[in-house]
Order: C-alpha cells, then structure tokens, then sequence
C-alpha cells in the first residue's frame, strides 16, 4: 500500500504566544516548532498501515526551511522518504491554496492512501483533509479510530459525537483524516534517525507546482487577545494560602460546598 | 441576484441535532443585521415532518431537500445535494452547526464551489455591512476575525453553544420541496449502522460536583490525588480526551465535544488547559473553578475563581482544605 501523510510544523504547545504588532499573526522569531501533534498520529497509523500490509509511507509537508526538522524526526519514525514543499510565506495560503499545493505535489504519486490529522494545532480549520480528498477526486472519510482492509478497499470506523461511532467501506485510493489520541505514538530509534540521513526528500517550490497564494476566499484580519466573559478571581499566595481563599469563596460565595 | 442567508440543519433519522437551532437562530440574527432574509433547509428522506417543525419559524422559506439516496448521511450525497440546493436558492451565506457530520462534507461542498468555509465560528460583528466572523486559534488562546474576500456563495460553520437557540424568532414560512438529481454512482462510500461501544455505567450529567482532570497531571499515577480531592468534595471524577485516550481513566468518563455535556452546579477542572472540544461539554456548568500553572490557559476565560500553580503542591492543599471546611 502506498500512503501519503501529510504533515504540518506548528509551534509547539507549551509556547507563550504573543501577538505580532502588525495583529496578523503572533510573534514568531524566538518559538520552537515541532509536528502538529494530530498529524503526528496520522502518521502513526499509516506506519502501522505499512507494517501490516507492506508498502510505502511518504511525509508531504508544505511550509518554511524549518520545516525540514519535522520532516527529518517523520523519517526517522519509520517514514521512507518525503516531499517537503518549501514555501516560507505559508500564512498567505489559505486552506484551499494550501491543499492546492499538496494536491499539485502528489500528481505524479498516485497513493493508495492519503492520511492526515483531524486539524491543525495552530489554525484550526480542521478543513485541509476534506479539501485535499476534493481536490484528488477522492473518496475520504473523517476522525477516524481504525484502518481495515476489505475486498480491496477499505472498512474503517469513524467516530461520531456523544459516544457513536459508525463503520464506513469505500474503495482504494481513498483519503481519510485519523482521531489523535488512538494509538501510542512511536519514538524516532538511533538506528531510524541515522536511516533517515540517507532517505530521500524532494525540494519544490510553489512556482514549480504552478499554485499561488492570490485570491485567497478568505483573509485573517486581525488577531487578538480572546475577551474574558467572565471575570476569574485568581486566587495568590502559597499553594495552601491559594487553596484557603478559595475554599473559602467556594463555601460562602458560590456556596458549592 | 444572490441574497439572504441559508442554515442548513442537521437530523438523523428524522432527530434533530439541537445546535441546529442554535445555526437557525444566527441566520435569523444576521438577516436581521444585514438587512436580508433567512431561510433554512432540512436533508434527508422523508423530511417532510421535520421541515413542517420548520414552517412555524420567522424564515423567508423553508426547503424540504428530499431524496431515496440522502437516507443515510453520505459526504458525496450532502455535497451534490447541496451544490444543486446552492445553485437554485442562490444564498449570499450558507451556515451550519459545527458538527462532525458537517466537518465531513462542508470543506468539500465549499472547494467544489472553489470557495472555502470559515469553520468553527464563535462570534461575528458586521463592518460596513460585511460580516466579520470570529474563530480561534491555538486551541482558544487566541482569537482572529476573518472575512470572506470571495463573492457568494459563502459558507460558514458555528461552534456549539455560541448562539442561542432561545432568541429563535417564530413567524410562517412557506415549505419548498427540492429534489436534488443524485445517482448511487455517485456516493462511493458506503455507510453501515452506527454503534456504541459499552453501556454507561457513569452518568456524569447527573453530578452536582464534578472534578476534572487534563494532560497537566502528566501521569497515571498522579490520578489518586485528583481522586481524594473529588471524594473531599462528593463529587464524580472526570476528564479531557487524552487522560481518557491514554486509559488513566475510563471513557465514560470523559468530558466534551465526543464524550458527554454536563453543567453541574461546580466544575474543578485541574490541569485542563481548556481545548474548544472540552469546553464545549462543560462551558454551561454554574460554577467553574481551573487549577492550572498557564496565566493564558483558555480554561480561565470561562472560570469563576482560579489559582495559577503547580497542581501537584495546589491540590493536596485544597484537599485539606475542603475537608477543614466540610467538618466545620
């Protein structure tokens, strides 16, 4: 089975985000970058994928040079080569160029499987999967927990709200967005990340694939600070100074306890 | 000419999905504000019943979109469905409830159309008589307004609980049945019955206090001392996704977006940064206290009362805490 997943660096998730003073988007100079952790266990269950039924994974990953460091850790997990998409203004994409760019890269593949994670820890859309199926005239399905194989398709279970889930079959090649959360994801060995120096990652450049940025649909027109709704009594002090106060709010204020 | 809005709404086998409503009530809220018409339209097989509800609603028109193939919900059938539905109702909008079903088909619909949906939408204002809408970035830390530069059709998706179903103005609408051309060569995927995985032993819903806990215990060994904090109040424990995706507590007792919705007169959440897919399941909780070492954890936007700090030195002081007050 050849299976494509694509991938996205975004910074990681303990940053302390500060706003650009354009309000375009945040401070980006001094963050540290990693793989959008949703991605990282679609990744995940396309490496299984493989170790099941043989094949090829490929790492397709549109974004800056630094992009590279995320590309480098997916092949060192098990991933047998990539595609990195090197374009540094990616905030001027939106969703639909971005999944053109995927789209045009995997022209010449003709994966079996395309996988991706359910959505972006930095924007969020939750759209690129869906589009990117559109795109390629595929077939997909969303959160998905498990990957069968069945009469030469596939049969996989998609998760529903409030504790439904629902199986789905569809035929081969196909495009599915994976649920985080499903599977223990796997650590990059010595042995993978000494592989990894030798596999192969092709470089292309947006022109190349003949996708811009202009015209987008939609446009971010500022950024911000969330509003509060409500005004939080934060309580100081020593951790039992802290949790006296509060018990005290608790017992005579909102009157829980 | 395009104009008014369109709220497409939810139902399986002829149930609605209640954020629907909450979709239809928007629609009505930004005709209003920008000066146009709502309407709403109802998908599926036999929907005559639903979209009668429907009829008695402050709404321009009501479409019945019928069809053998939309019996069970399928992306291809939605989404050539709803192209056809697009093209003759010709709105300048198109807003749904941001559902799982819709996070399946409406990125499609919108890149058919060459358009691309703002998803997940929590507010909106209108500037110069556009709308601009709100969403969220960074899991809730921070937020972006974003415009549509494409003209319409426009497509958007609203998050649970940011709309008011109770403003829903009532009225008369004509019901318009639309049968839409769809063929079974068209829907490649093939949808089998849906299913739970166990019984619920733990009706969370039912608790008056809850105490809930996130990735910020770290492990599953911390679990205990969240625990005694949840017996010093009487109160059930629960979680966020991951504690319950890891196994450190069981799935029934998780808390948001794909577990269960509660409101409980006090939600304690320790450690829970507050991702949209768990405030989702709580936000409507009475009383919400967060114990979190992150000043700009989104929990503490919604929290009544909050400490900033390490939980693993905060909560056995709380505990104590609560039991001195409890004997007293």
């Amino acid at each position: 089975m050849k299976i494509v997943v694509a991938i996205k660096q975004v910074p990681a998730r303990d940053s302390q985000l500060r706003i650009a003073s354009s309000a375009k988007w945040i401070e980006d100079a001094d963050l540290s970058y990693e793989i959008n952790e949703p991605d990282a266990y679609a990744l995940e269950a396309g490496l299984q994928l493989k170790e099941k039924h043989g094949g090829e994974v490929i790492a397709l990953c549109a974004g800056p040079a630094r992009a590279a460091q995320t590309i480098r850790e997916a092949l060192a997990k098990g991933a047998d080569r990539a595609i990195h998409i090197e374009e540094e203004e990616m905030g001027a994409y939106d969703p639909l160029a971005a999944s053109r760019l995927l789209a045009a890269a995997l022209k010449s593949e003709s994966p079996d499987l395309v996988l991706t994670g359910l959505q972006s820890d930095d924007l969020g859309y939750g759209q690129t999967g869906v589009i990117l199926a559109e795109l390629l005239g595929l077939p997909h399905a969303t959160i998905i927990m498990e990957v069968d194989t069945k009469d030469g398709g596939i049969r996989v279970k998609r998760e529903l709200e409030d504790g439904w889930f629902q199986h789905v079959e569809m035929p081969l090649p196909a495009l599915l967005t994976i649920q985080s959360g499903i599977s223990k994801l796997r650590y990059a060995t010595l042995m993978g990340i000494k592989k990894a120096k030798t596999k192969e990652i092709k470089r292309l450049a947006a022109s190349d694939l003949g996708v811009s940025s202009a015209n987008p649909s939609i446009t971010l027109d500022r950024v911000y600070a969330p509003e509060r709704t409500k005004q939080t009594q934060l309580f100081e002090g020593s951790p039992k100074e802290a949790a006296a106060q509060l018990v005290e709010k608790l017992k005579f204020e909102a009157r829980v306890i | 000419m395009s104009a008014g809005i369109l709220a497409v709404m939810e139902q399986r086998g002829g149930e609605w999905n209640r954020m629907s409503f909450e979709t239809l009530a928007a629609a009505q809220q930004l005709a209003g504000e920008l000066g146009t018409t709502a309407s709403a339209a109802v998908i599926g097989r036999g929907v005559a019943g639903l979209a009668g509800e429907l009829a008695s609603k402050q709404l321009d028109k009501v479409y019945a979109v019928e069809h053998d193939l939309l019996q069970d919900y399928t992306p291809d059938g939605y989404t050539a469905a709803l192209r056809q539905l697009v093209d003759r109702a010709q709105p300048q909008l198109v807003l749904f409830p941001h559902t799982y079903q819709v996070r399946d088909f409406l990125p499609k619909l919108a890149t058919a159309l060459g358009r691309v949906a703002i998803s997940d939408v929590v507010a909106h204002h209108v500037e110069s008589g556009q709308p601009v809408l709100v969403r969220q970035l960074f899991q809730g830390k921070i937020n972006v307004d974003v415009r549509f530069a494409a003209a319409a059709p426009n497509f958007a998706s609203l998050q649970a609980g940011a709309y008011r179903a109770d403003r829903l103005a009532d009225g008369t609408a004509p019901v318009e049945n639309f049968a839409p051309q769809i063929t079974s060569a068209d829907i490649r995927i093939k949808p089998l019955e849906l299913f739970r995985e166990s019984q619920r032993a733990v009706d969370l819903g039912a608790a008056e206090i809850i105490v809930s806990v996130g990735r910020g215990i770290k492990e599953a060994d911390n679990i205990p001392m969240v625990q005694q904090l949840a017996d010093a109040l009487g109160a059930e424990l629960a979680a966020s996704r991951p504690i319950c995706d890891a196994g450190w507590l069981p799935m029934e007792r998780q808390v948001g977006s794909s577990g269960q919705t509660v409101a409980p007169k006090m939600y304690l959440a320790v450690g829970i940064s507050g991702a949209i897919q768990h405030l989702v399941g709580m936000k409507g909780s009475r009383t919400v206290v967060a114990i979190n070492k992150d000043p700009n954890a989104p929990i503490f936007e919604i929290a009544d009362y909050g400490i900033v700090g390490d939980l693993f030195q905060v909560v056995p002081e709380l505990t104590e805490a609560v039991k001195k007050a409890r004997a007293s």
